[in-house]
C-alpha cells in the first residue's frame, strides 16, 4: 500500500477493515457503491417481494374463491392482507421506483454517480434490513406477524397486547419495520434531490430534464416530507403499546382519529410517491415509440409538481366516514376533485403525444398505453370517491380495493413492466423477447381486469374489505370466483415475464441491444449497454431537451422529423479517449451499519438489552468506520488506470 | 419530405369490444341493479340511501362516458397510427398547444365544479338533524353490535343485540359509541372513579338504508337511517376490528310503527322464565359462570356479552352470523370459537379485565382451550348440560 499524502492509509485507521477494491464478482455486490449495481439490487429485491406479495394475494384470492372459504384461518387471513399491503407499498412500489431511479437518474442527467454513493448503498441495505425484520416475524415461535392492516389503525394496534385486541407482537414488528423502511426511503430521497439539483451535466437545465427525472425529484421531496409524519405516528403507536403512553387511547382521553390524520397525511402523499414514477416512465416511453416529443412537456412537468403539492391537501378523503363534520368534509371533497384536474391534463398530453405519431407497438409501448387506459379507470373511480355521500357507501368495500389496484397495479405496475421492457436492454445489454413480451402484456391486461373490475360490483353490492369469509346467497359468489381466476392469470403472466428475463438475459438468447435499440431520445441511450462504471467517458454537453434526439434528428420547416447525416455517431459517450476517471471506492460499512438495525429492531420489540448491545455496537462500528475512511480510496501509483471500454 | 401515410380504411371494428364493455358496465352499474341481497347499495330501500344513489348514478355516468372516451381514444390511436413494417413515417413534431392545454384544464374543472355542487349540498342535507326521530344508541363491541333503546316516558330502557328494530316511515337517529361501562379497560380517574372502557373502531353499515359511519371510541358520531317499507336489511361492520371482523354482522328489522311499539314493549318486560326457577340455574350461574359476561334477568342493562334476557325473540345469534336454532346453539355453547373465531383462551379465568394479563375477547370454548389445560378447575361442558342451557335460553322469548 503506497502512502498518499493527506489521506489516512489503512494502516493508520484503527479497527478498520482493508478497503475492498474489487468491482467485479459476487463479493463486489456486497460492497458496491455503484449506483447502477445498487439500482439492479433494488429492482431485484422489489421483484422478489412482488412475487412474495403476489403469493400472499393468491392465498387471499384462494380463500375468497367461494363463500365460507377454509384455505386459511381468520387469523392467517388478517396477517396475509396486512403483509400483502405492507409488502406491495413499502417493499415493491417504493424500492422498484428507487431502483429504476438509482440506475437511470444519473445517466439521464449526464452524471457519473449519485451525490452520496455510500449513503445510497446504506439506503438499500436498510430497506433489506427492514424487509428481513418484517418477514422474520413469520419464523415459528416469534408469534408476531403484523395483523393490524397496512394502515394499523388505533386503538386496535396501539393497545397493549394484554387487552387482547391483537395478541402477539404483530404491531410491534409492523411499526419498527416500517420505521426502518422509512429510514431507507428518506436516505434515497435526499440522495436523489442532491443528485438531481447538483450533478446535472453542463447545459442540462431543469426544463431540459427528462420527465422521469422530474417526477423522481417530486417524489423525493414528497418522501422527505412524508416519512417523518408516519415515523412520528408509528413511534407514538409503539410507545402506547410498549410503554403505556396513551396518545391514541380513548379511555384515557387520547384520540384515535389523530392517528388517522397522521397516517393519511403521510398516506396520501405516499400514493403519489408510488404513482408519479409510473407517470414518469410512460412519459419517457410514449414519445420514443410515437416518434414525437412529449406533448406539452412543461405542462406535464408542472402538473406533476401540482399533484405533489395538492397531494398534501386531500388526506381526509380517506376518513369521510369518520364523522369529521360537513364543512371539513366538503373542503376535502373539493380538494380531491381539484387534484383530478392535473391528473387529467397529464392523460390528455400523453394521448396528444401519440396522436398522429408513428406508433411502434412494442411491448414497452403496449404497457404504456395499457397504463393510460387502466389508470384512467382508477382515476375516475377516485373521482367517484370525492362524491362524499357515495363514498360513505363505497369506502372500506371492494369498490375501494378495485380503485387503488387500478391506480397502483394498472398504473404503477404496468408502467414498471413497460419500463423493464424499455430499459432492461440498457441494463443488461440484451433485448427481451418481444413475442413473450406481448404474451406477457395481454395476459397481464386480461388477468388484471378479470381480477379487479368485478371488485367494483361486489363492493357496490355490499361486500366489505378485510373479511376472511362471506356467506353464499348474497350474489357475490360468481364475481369472487372470476376475481380468483383473474389473479391466477396475473400470476401466469408474471411467470412469463420471469421466463423472458431468464431466457433473454441470463441465457443470453436475446438480441444484443447495442447503445440505442429504440431510437431513444435521452442521454442513457448514448452510452454503451450496459454502461461502463463511470457511465460516460466524456461528460455530455446538453443543448436541448431530448438531447440525444437532437444529435440524430432535426425538424424541417413544416416541423417534420428529418434525420441528420451524422446520425448521432458523434454522440457516443461510452467511447472516447482514455481518461483517468476516479470513481468512489466500494465500502463494507453501509452494509454493516444497516445490519445493526435488525438487532435494534428485536431490542425494541422484546425490550432486550442483549439485542440492544449487539445492534448498537454493530451500528456504531459501521458509523465510525464509515466516517474515518475516505469516500475515494487513493489509488496505488502502480495500479493501472481503469480504461474505458470502447462503445459497442 | 414525402408523406408516406396513405389514407387506408380505418379499422372499423375497434368499437365492438368498446361497446361490449360499455354494455357490460351499464348493465352492472345502472341503478337498481345487482343481487337483491338487502345489502346492496345500488338497491336502496330508504330515503337517505336513495338520496345517495340519486347523486351517485349521474356522476357514475359522467365517469363512464369519460372513461370510455379516453380508453376508446387510446385504442383508436394505437391502431390508427401504428407503424407499418418497412414504412418510414416521419411525423410532424408537435411540442404542445397552449389553447388545448387551457381547454383541457378548464373542461374537467368545469365538469368537477358541476359535480361538486350537488355533492356539497347532499353532504349538508344528510348531516341535518332529523325532526322528532326515534333515538337508538349503537355500541360496537368485539365482534357484535349492541342496540340501546333509551328510557322513555312510556317505559324503561331496552338493550338488545345483533337485530335492530325500527319503525318504517320514521327517521331514526343513531348515536354510535364504542365506549361503555361494560367494557373492561377503563382508566382510573382523579376522583377515584373509572372511566368507561373502550372498544376499537367499527363502522356501522346498512347499505340499503344509509352510507356507513365509523364508530369512533371517545366520540359520539351520529347518523340517520330511514326505511320506506317493512323488511329485513343486512348490515356488516366495515372497519377492520380484529380477528372476527368478517363475522360482525347485524340486521335491521323495519316494522310498521304499531308492530315496532309492540316489540319494544315486549322487550321491556322481565324474562319469560326466571333463572332461579329453571334447572339451568346452577349451570348458568355457578358451574360455567355465564353471568360474568351475560345477563338473563334484566333487558335494560349493558353487559360485556350480549344481553340474553330476550334472546329467543331474535332470529339470529353469534353476531348475526347464524340463525338461532337449537342444534347451532348447543354447538355454540360447547365450543363457540369453532363457529366464530375468538381470542378467548383466558376468558374462563374470570370476568373480562379482572385478571391482569389475561386475553379475553369473545366467548370461550367450554370443551377446548381450557386455561392452562387445567380441566379440573375449569369443568368441561357435557352435551346434556349444553342442552339444558340451550333449552333454557330458547325459552327466553
Amino acid at each position: 500500500m503506497t502512502t498518499v499524502t493527506g489521506a489516512l492509509t489503512t494502516a493508520r485507521r484503527p479497527f478498520i477493515l482493508r478497503r475492498p477494491m474489487k468491482t467485479t464478482g459476487v463479493s463486489s455486490w456486497f460492497t458496491t457503491i455503484d449506483h447502477k449495481k445498487i439500482g439492479i439490487m433494488y429492482g431485484s429485491a422489489a421483484l422478489i417481494f412482488f412475487l412474495v406479495g403476489g403469493l400472499e394475494a393468491l392465498l387471499i384470492r384462494l380463500q375468497l374463491a367461494g363463500p365460507n372459504g377454509t384455505v386459511v384461518s381468520a387469523a392467517q387471513y388478517n396477517e396475509l392482507f396486512t403483509m400483502h399491503g405492507t409488502t406491495m407499498v413499502f417493499l415493491v412500489g417504493m424500492p422498484m421506483a428507487v431502483g429504476i431511479g438509482n440506475y437511470f437518474i444519473p445517466i439521464m442527467i449526464g452524471a457519473r454517480d449519485v451525490a452520496f454513493p455510500r449513503l445510497n448503498a446504506f439506503g438499500f441495505y436498510v430497506v433489506c434490513a427492514g424487509a428481513i425484520f418484517l418477514y422474520s416475524s413469520w419464523i415459528p415461535g416469534i408469534n408476531g406477524v403484523p395483523n393490524g392492516g397496512w394502515f394499523g389503525y388505533t386503538p386496535l394496534s396501539d393497545t397493549p397486547m394484554t387487552a387482547g385486541f391483537l395478541p402477539g407482537h404483530g404491531p410491534d414488528f409492523w411499526t419498527i419495520g416500517i420505521i426502518m423502511l422509512g429510514i431507507g426511503s428518506t436516505t434515497s430521497a435526499i440522495n436523489f434531490i442532491v443528485t438531481i439539483l447538483n450533478m446535472r451535466a453542463p447545459g442540462m437545465t431543469l426544463m431540459r430534464m427528462p420527465v422521469f427525472v422530474w417526477m423522481m425529484l417530486v417524489v423525493a421531496f414528497l418522501t422527505v416530507f412524508a416519512m417523518p409524519i408516519i415515523t412520528v405516528a408509528l413511534i407514538m403507536v409503539f410507545f402506547d403499546r410498549s410503554y403505556g403512553t396513551l396518545f391514541f387511547q380513548p379511555a384515557a382521553g387520547g384520540d384515535p382519529l389523530l392517528y388517522q390524520h397522521l397516517f393519511w397525511l403521510f398516506g396520501h402523499p405516499e400514493v403519489y410517491i408510488l404513482i408519479l414514477p409510473g407517470m414518469g416512465i410512460v412519459s419517457e416511453i410514449l414519445p420514443v415509440f410515437s416518434r414525437k416529443p412529449l406533448f406539452g412537456y412543461a405542462v406535464v412537468v408542472f402538473s406533476g409538481i401540482a399533484i405533489g403539492f395538492l397531494g398534501w391537501g386531500v388526506w381526509a378523503h380517506h376518513m369521510f366516514a369518520t364523522g369529521l363534520g360537513p364543512v371539513a368534509i366538503s373542503a376535502f371533497a373539493v380538494s380531491t376533485m381539484l387534484i383530478a384536474v392535473p391528473t387529467g391534463v397529464k392523460i390528455f398530453n400523453w394521448l396528444s403525444t401519440v396522436w398522429r405519431g408513428s406508433v411502434q407497438l412494442t411491448t414497452a409501448m403496449l404497457f404504456s398505453l395499457g397504463f393510460i387506459a387502466m389508470f384512467t379507470i382508477g382515476g375516475l373511480s377516485g373521482v367517484l370517491h370525492s362524491v362524499v355521500p357515495a363514498d360513505t357507501q363505497q369506502t372500506d368495500t371492494y369498490f375501494v380495493v378495485a380503485h387503488f389496484h387500478y391506480v397502483l397495479f394498472g398504473g404503477l405496475m404496468l408502467a414498471v413492466f413497460g419500463g423493464m421492457y424499455y430499459w432492461l436492454p440498457k441494463v443488461f445489454g440484451r433485448m427481451l423477447n418481444e413475442r413473450l413480451g406481448k404474451l406477457n402484456f395481454w395476459t397481464m391486461l386480461i388477468g388484471f381486469n378479470l381480477t379487479f373490475f368485478p371488485m367494483h360490483f361486489v363492493g357496490l353490492y355490499g361486500m366489505p374489505r378485510r373479511t376472511y369469509r362471506y356467506d353464499s346467497g348474497l350474489g357475490w359468489d360468481v364475481w369472487n370466483l372470476v376475481e380468483t381466476i383473474g389473479a391466477f392469470i396475473i400470476a401466469m403472466s408474471t411467470l412469463i415475464f420471469l421466463t423472458n428475463v431468464i431466457v433473454s438475459i441470463k441465457l443470453k438468447r436475446g438480441a444484443v441491444a447495442g447503445n440505442d435499440p429504440w431510437d431513444g431520445r435521452t442521454l442513457e441511450w448514448t452510452t454503451s449497454s450496459p454502461p461502463p462504471e463511470y457511465n460516460f467517458a466524456d461528460i455530455p454537453e446538453v443543448e436541448a431537451r431530448d438531447a440525444f434526439w437532437h444529435d440524430k434528428y432535426t425538424e424541417d420547416d413544416e416541423g417534420r422529423l428529418v434525420p441528420l447525416p451524422s446520425g448521432g455517431a458523434d454522440a457516443g459517450g461510452g467511447g472516447g479517449q482514455q481518461h483517468h476517471i476516479h470513481m468512489p471506492s466500494p465500502s463494507f460499512y453501509p452494509l454493516v451499519m444497516a445490519a445493526g438495525l435488525i438487532p435494534l429492531g428485536y431490542a425494541a420489540v422484546y425490550r432486550s438489552f442483549v439485542w440492544l448491545g449487539i445492534g448498537a455496537l454493530t451500528l456504531l462500528y459501521g458509523l465510525y468506520a464509515w466516517a474515518i475512511e475516505p469516500a475515494t480510496e487513493p489509488e496505488p501509483e502502480s495500479a493501472p488506470a481503469r480504461t474505458p471500454e470502447p462503445a459497442v | 419530405m414525402r408523406l408516406q401515410r396513405t389514407r387506408r380504411a380505418i379499422h372499423k371494428r375497434w368499437w365492438i369490444p368498446a361497446l361490449a364493455t360499455l354494455a357490460l358496465v351499464l348493465n352492472a352499474c345502472s341503478t337498481e341493479s345487482g343481487p337483491k341481497n338487502h345489502q346492496n347499495s345500488l338497491r336502496p330501500e330508504g330515503k337517505y340511501a336513495k338520496q345517495i344513489d340519486n347523486l351517485f348514478t349521474p356522476v357514475l355516468w359522467v365517469a363512464v362516458i369519460v372513461g370510455v372516451g379516453v380508453i376508446g381514444a387510446t385504442i383508436f390511436m394505437a391502431i390508427r397510427f401504428r407503424r407499418r413494417p418497412g414504412v418510414d413515417v416521419r411525423p410532424k413534431q408537435t411540442h404542445g398547444s397552449t389553447p388545448l392545454e387551457i381547454g383541457w384544464t378548464i373542461l374537467p374543472a368545469v365538469i368537477l365544479l358541476i359535480v361538486a355542487v350537488p355533492t356539497v349540498s347532499t353532504i349538508f342535507d344528510l348531516d341535518e338533524k332529523p325532526k322528532n326521530p326515534i333515538e337508538i344508541t349503537v355500541v360496537g363491541k368485539q365482534w357484535w353490535w349492541q342496540f340501546d333503546y333509551p328510557k322513555t316516558d312510556s317505559g324503561k330502557a331496552v338493550v338488545t343485540a345483533n337485530e335492530m328494530h325500527i319503525p318504517t316511515g320514521r327517521d331514526v337517529l343513531l348515536t354510535l359509541e364504542a365506549c361503555d361501562e361494560s367494557l373492561p379497560n377503563g382508566q382510573a380517574q382523579a376522583d377515584g372513579s373509572t372511566s368507561p372502557g373502550c372498544n376499537v373502531l367499527h363502522s356501522f353499515w346498512v347499505p340499503a338504508l344509509a352510507g356507513k359511519r365509523d364508530v369512533v371510541p371517545g366520540r359520539e358520531n351520529q347518523m340517520k337511517v330511514h326505511a320506506d317499507e317493512e323488511g329485513v336489511f343486512l348490515g356488516q361492520c366495515a372497519e377492520y376490528c380484529g380477528l372476527s371482523h368478517a363475522n360482525m354482522r347485524f340486521r335491521v328489522i323495519a316494522q310498521s310503527p304499531s308492530e315496532y311499539e309492540a316489540w319494544l314493549e315486549s322487550q321491556r318486560e322481565g324474562p319469560a322464565v326466571d333463572l332461579a326457577e329453571s334447572d339451568a340455574e346452577d349451570l348458568f350461574a355457578a358451574r360455567f359462570q355465564c353471568g360474568n359476561c351475560h345477563t338473563v334477568g334484566d333487558s335494560g342493562v349493558s353487559t360485556y356479552g350480549p344481553n340474553l334476557t330476550h334472546i329467543a325473540s331474535r332470529a339470529t345469534f353469534a353476531s348475526g352470523y347464524y340463525e338461532l336454532t337449537r342444534s347451532k346453539l348447543i354447538q355454540w355453547l360447547m365450543d363457540a370459537p369453532s363457529l366464530v373465531p375468538m381470542q378467548s383462551e383466558d376468558c374462563r379465568l374470570g370476568s373480562p379485565g379482572t385478571i391482569e394479563g389475561a386475553i379475553c375477547v369473545g366467548m370461550p370454548s367450554f370443551t377446548n382451550n381450557t386455561p392452562n389445560g387445567d380441566t379440573k378447575k375449569y369443568p368441561d361442558m357435557t352435551r346434556s348440560e349444553a342442552e339444558t342451557l340451550a333449552d333454557f335460553l330458547l325459552s327466553l322469548k
